[in-house]
């Protein structure tokens, strides 16, 4: 926008009063407020904790009252994962917490999504900035306020929180809230995070901040809705019952603590362990070496087409300041869902701090608040109003792995180490998303929990573990499937069972996922899609000399009802996708395979699904890894014979698997002499290698090279500047296949003589 | 005596000289205010060596490989005794990261005020007997 220039002289400051008094009693809409939203540090000490922390600056009080009110976060978690209804909730994507009067989030549960901690103060600022002094909302005791919309706040719209303010004796003294990955919310597919969505309007419930509860009841006209506004109003209502009721439960808690410490000491309490938490990560970042570390990854998808997606990531640290830099990743896709808004970003990069790099600091927003991120703005990490973002974590999970791919080179040389340093973990959700009509004729709209069962990356000193926990929340669990079974049409007929071969190899391995077979049986309105990269390029990085995983498609098989097989020749039933694509079992069937971003697909009876969940990242030169650890992946069918011989160079016999170390000792010193021979010197290497633009073959986004300022838009000719946004809209991926096919057409000499 | 601070798991820098060295076997690799990079080899792996075909590749169009036309790995070892150091996986053509850019003066500065009982026991050179705390 061109400045305005009046010519005249500067309004006075009693004008400038009077313009702002103008502006905000004729303001049409409170969008999402910048203001609040590019912010992640704590707010200013307001009066109440200066005074407050006068009167009660002992810390053993403190640590005290801390542990009570971290114990009463704990319960209203657990009480959600009991009672909710949500399978996000069952499993433990949840997060509850105690948020100072200005809105920081303080104290959080000890397990769940961690990186909640860092999204879920944006919608409390946003109340106590608007609706405190509104005269049509206010905040009184008694109330709760619901919020999903990310870009207020949180990471996807699936995301539902509840809110309530905690009086005593008339005066704020903070907030309590609870947030729950819900699932459903009435977007364009079900399951709450729609990858076919192509603007904010295509993404279900977008609740700004608002007031639900009163008096401690839910509203029935506003609850009912907002159930006539998602797909399953049943789970819209329990989960509103009880996220209300958790909050409930740890008011209790703090009202046992201000009736025996009163309200100074839990203000104190509340404002010193966020302050000492923010001064101890200076502190730890101090110890790291000064050293920029650069990596990048990948992403191959929009969900709706492969492409090349940059996410550009300079990590600096200077004597106690860290800086992400993610300066120079892809514009953001005007109409596909991958975008993200910055806080859902900070929010992974907090889950990187608070689960593995120092997990034994207090849970809560503050860990993340000295380190600086920068963007670019309209940026897939930092999107605009406008941009879709219900599939965010394709950015927020890659932007992660950028992040803990960095950190890892920082901590290897710092004497104080508070975890392992380990190699990326598998960062997709590779799972079933899957909604319809069920067997009982309920509605619903939701996913196998197995997005929990990533790999682990793994560590300086062992393998990783297979599909151990998502890279967004610890204590977390992949469910009992034949529960979950009770409640949907479909089985997995296959399920946690190691994918062979899908590995990442290094001195030691990383953890390894599993395959997963579904199909639909008892209903004709049922659905599945995935919502995964990384079927073309691995999206994570090895570490110290590892490898990356592998790469994760989709296999379908239609034309068969595998029920019907199973009944009446079990025999031709096969255990892996190994197996069923490459022997083709069932005559008549069709054998595909698709990147896994599969929109909503109606489903027939009997037709597989399978997908597998992701490795970590291996650790180290393979040709360090223990033999006797490369026969039991042998052994437990990790790795078949021939790949683990090929690649690790360990010699031993193929009846018995009984290693010959000898040999294999002198097929790794070979091995060393033919790498130094088949490899060229980095100068060399780089005049055959290096190009001045991204491949023309490739639609490529985001910077190349070191020209970080100049971002590809989808091939080497069209550009914008990082700092000038530009629309980035891809074209029909249905749209594009029909050109294909067109100009087959005109090839062949078929007649273009359709009226135009 | 010569203090070797260890940056990654087969890198250290020696302080008095301000080399990158392998830790493996002792090679002086490049000067540690540059890109280690520079003075190891480079191998352009085909991703598909490393992560073999699940499925047949003459029947399906992803059989998790990595697409080799879309990445490819890029292994750097040690000239001396081929100890791969590093792996990069890259988007064909695009320039090798410098990855590790640190600040000699102030690395010296920190462990001037360490001292060497402070280097990290990590990586292939750990000294018995003498643990870790945290």
């Amino acid at each position: 926008m061109k400045d305005m220039t009046t010519g005249g002289p500067a309004p006075s400051a009693e004008d400038m009063k009077l313009i702002k008094k103008f502006l905000e009693d004729t303001t049409l809409f409170l969008g999402p407020d910048p203001e609040i939203m590019q912010n992640h540090d704590l707010m200013p000490r307001s009066a109440d904790e200066e005074h407050a922390i006068a009167n009660v600056p002992d810390t053993h009080t403190i640590a005290k009252i801390r542990d009570r009110l971290q114990a009463g976060c704990d319960e209203g978690y657990e009480m959600v994962e009991q009672m909710g209804a949500a399978p996000g909730a069952k499993w433990g994507d949840v997060i509850t917490g105690i948020y100072s009067a200005s809105g920081d989030l303080a104290i959080a549960s000890a397990g769940g999504v961690l990186l909640f901690s860092s999204v879920v103060h944006h919608p409390i600022k946003f109340i106590v900035k608007n609706w405190m002094n509104e005269p049509t909302v206010g905040v009184r005791d008694g109330d709760g306020f619901i919020h999903n919309d990310s870009r207020y706040g949180n990471v996807h719209n699936t995301d539902q929180s509840m809110i309530l303010p905690i009086f005593h004796e008339g005066r704020l003294v903070c907030w309590v809230a609870s947030t729950v990955h819900e699932g459903e919310n009435g977007a364009i597919e079900p399951g709450g995070m729609p990858s076919m969505a192509e603007s904010p309007s295509d993404e279900g419930l977008k609740m700004s901040p608002f007031k639900v509860v009163e008096n401690y009841q839910i509203k029935r006209d506003l609850l009912t809705f907002l159930q006539n506004s998602v797909r399953e109003p049943k789970l819209q209502l329990e989960d509103m019952k009880v996220k209300l009721f958790a909050c409930l439960r740890i008011k209790q808690r703090i009202e046992e603590t201000l009736k025996t410490d009163g309200a100074d000491a839990l203000i104190s309490t509340l404002r010193l362990t966020m302050e000492d938490v923010r001064a101890e990560v200076k502190r730890r970042v101090s110890e790291w070496p000064d050293m920029s570390v650069r990596t990048y990854i990948i992403q191959d998808s929009t969900l709706r087409e492969n492409c090349v997606v940059k996410v550009n990531c300079t990590l600096t640290k200077k004597g106690d300041q860290l800086t992400f830099d993610f300066r120079g990743s892809s514009p953001e896709f005007t109409n596909r869902a991958t975008n993200t808004i910055l806080g859902g970003l900070k929010g992974m990069l907090s889950q990187l701090f608070l689960c593995y790099i120092w997990p034994d600091l207090p849970r809560g927003q503050a860990a993340m608040a000295p380190i600086e991120v920068i963007t670019d703005p309209h940026s897939i990490l930092n999107c605009s109003y406008d941009a879709p973002n219900s599939q965010s974590l394709m950015s927020i999970f890659t932007g992660f792995t950028a992040g803990q791919h960095a950190v890892a080179k920082f901590l290897y040389s710092c004497p104080e180490k508070f975890t392992k340093v380990h190699a990326p973990a598998f960062n997709m959700i590779n799972t079933f998303i899957w909604g319809g009509v069920s067997q009982h004729g309920e509605t619903l709209g939701n996913l196998c929990a197995d997005l929990n069962g990533m790999g682990a990356g793994a560590t300086s000193n062992r393998d990783g573990e297979h599909a151990l926990a998502p890279i967004f929340a610890t204590m977390a669990d992949i469910g009992e499937q034949e529960v979950n079974e009770e409640d949907v049409p479909f089985l997995q007929l296959v399920s946690k069972k190691m994918t062979r071969d899908a590995i990442a190899p290094g001195k030691y391995r990383g953890g390894q996922g599993y395959t997963m077979m579904v199909a639909t049986k008892d209903s004709e309105q049922w659905g599945f899609m995935t919502t995964a990269q990384g079927a073309k390029i691995p999206p994570i990085q090895g570490l110290f000399g590892g490898y990356a995983c592998g790469t994760y498609p989709l296999s379908k098989v239609q034309g068969v009802d595998v029920y019907d097989v199973m009944l009446n020749e079990p025999e031709k039933f096969r255990h892996s996708i190994e197996e069923i694509m490459n022997e083709q079992p069932f005559e008549g069937a069709r054998y595909t395979t698709h990147h896994m971003g599969m929109g909503f697909d109606i489903s027939k009876r009997g037709e597989l699904y399978m997908i597998s969940q992701g490795a970590g990242a291996g650790y180290g030169d393979l040709l360090e890894r223990d033999p006797v650890g490369v026969v039991k992946d042998i052994e437990e069918g990790l790795m078949s014979a021939e790949v683990a011989a090929r690649l690790y160079k360990v010699v031993f016999d193929p009846a018995t698997l009984a290693i010959d170390f000898e040999a294999t000792e002198k097929a790794r010193a070979d091995e060393r002499k033919a790498r130094i021979a088949r490899s060229v010197p980095y100068a060399e290497f780089v005049k055959g290698w290096n190009q001045p633009k991204p491949p023309a073959h490739l639609p490529y986004f985001g910077c190349w090279g070191d020209d970080v300022e100049t971002l590809y838009m989808g091939s080497p000719d069209k550009t914008r500047r990082g700092d000038e946004p530009k629309p980035n809209y891809m074209v029909h991926p249905k749209d594009v296949r029909i050109a294909e096919l067109e100009a087959r057409l005109a090839a062949a000499g078929v007649p273009g003589d359709e009226k135009q | 005596m010569t203090m070797k601070v260890p940056m990654t798991e087969y890198l250290r820098i020696d302080l008095e000289t301000e080399k990158w060295e392998c830790r493996v076997c002792d090679h002086v690799i490049a000067p540690a205010a540059g890109n280690y990079k520079e003075g190891l080899l480079v191998h352009n792996r085909d991703p598909r060596e490393i992560h073999p075909p699940v499925i047949d590749p003459a029947k399906y169009r992803y059989t998790f490989c990595p697409d080799p036309e879309w990445v490819r790995i890029l292994e750097f070892c040690c000239p001396k005794c081929g100890t791969q150091i590093e792996t990069e996986y890259a988007t064909p053509g695009h320039p090798p990261l410098w990855d590790m850019q640190v600040d000699v003066p102030a690395l010296k500065a920190q462990w001037a005020s360490r001292g060497p009982a402070m280097l990290p026991d990590a990586g292939p050179a750990v000294v018995p007997g003498r643990g870790h705390a945290h």
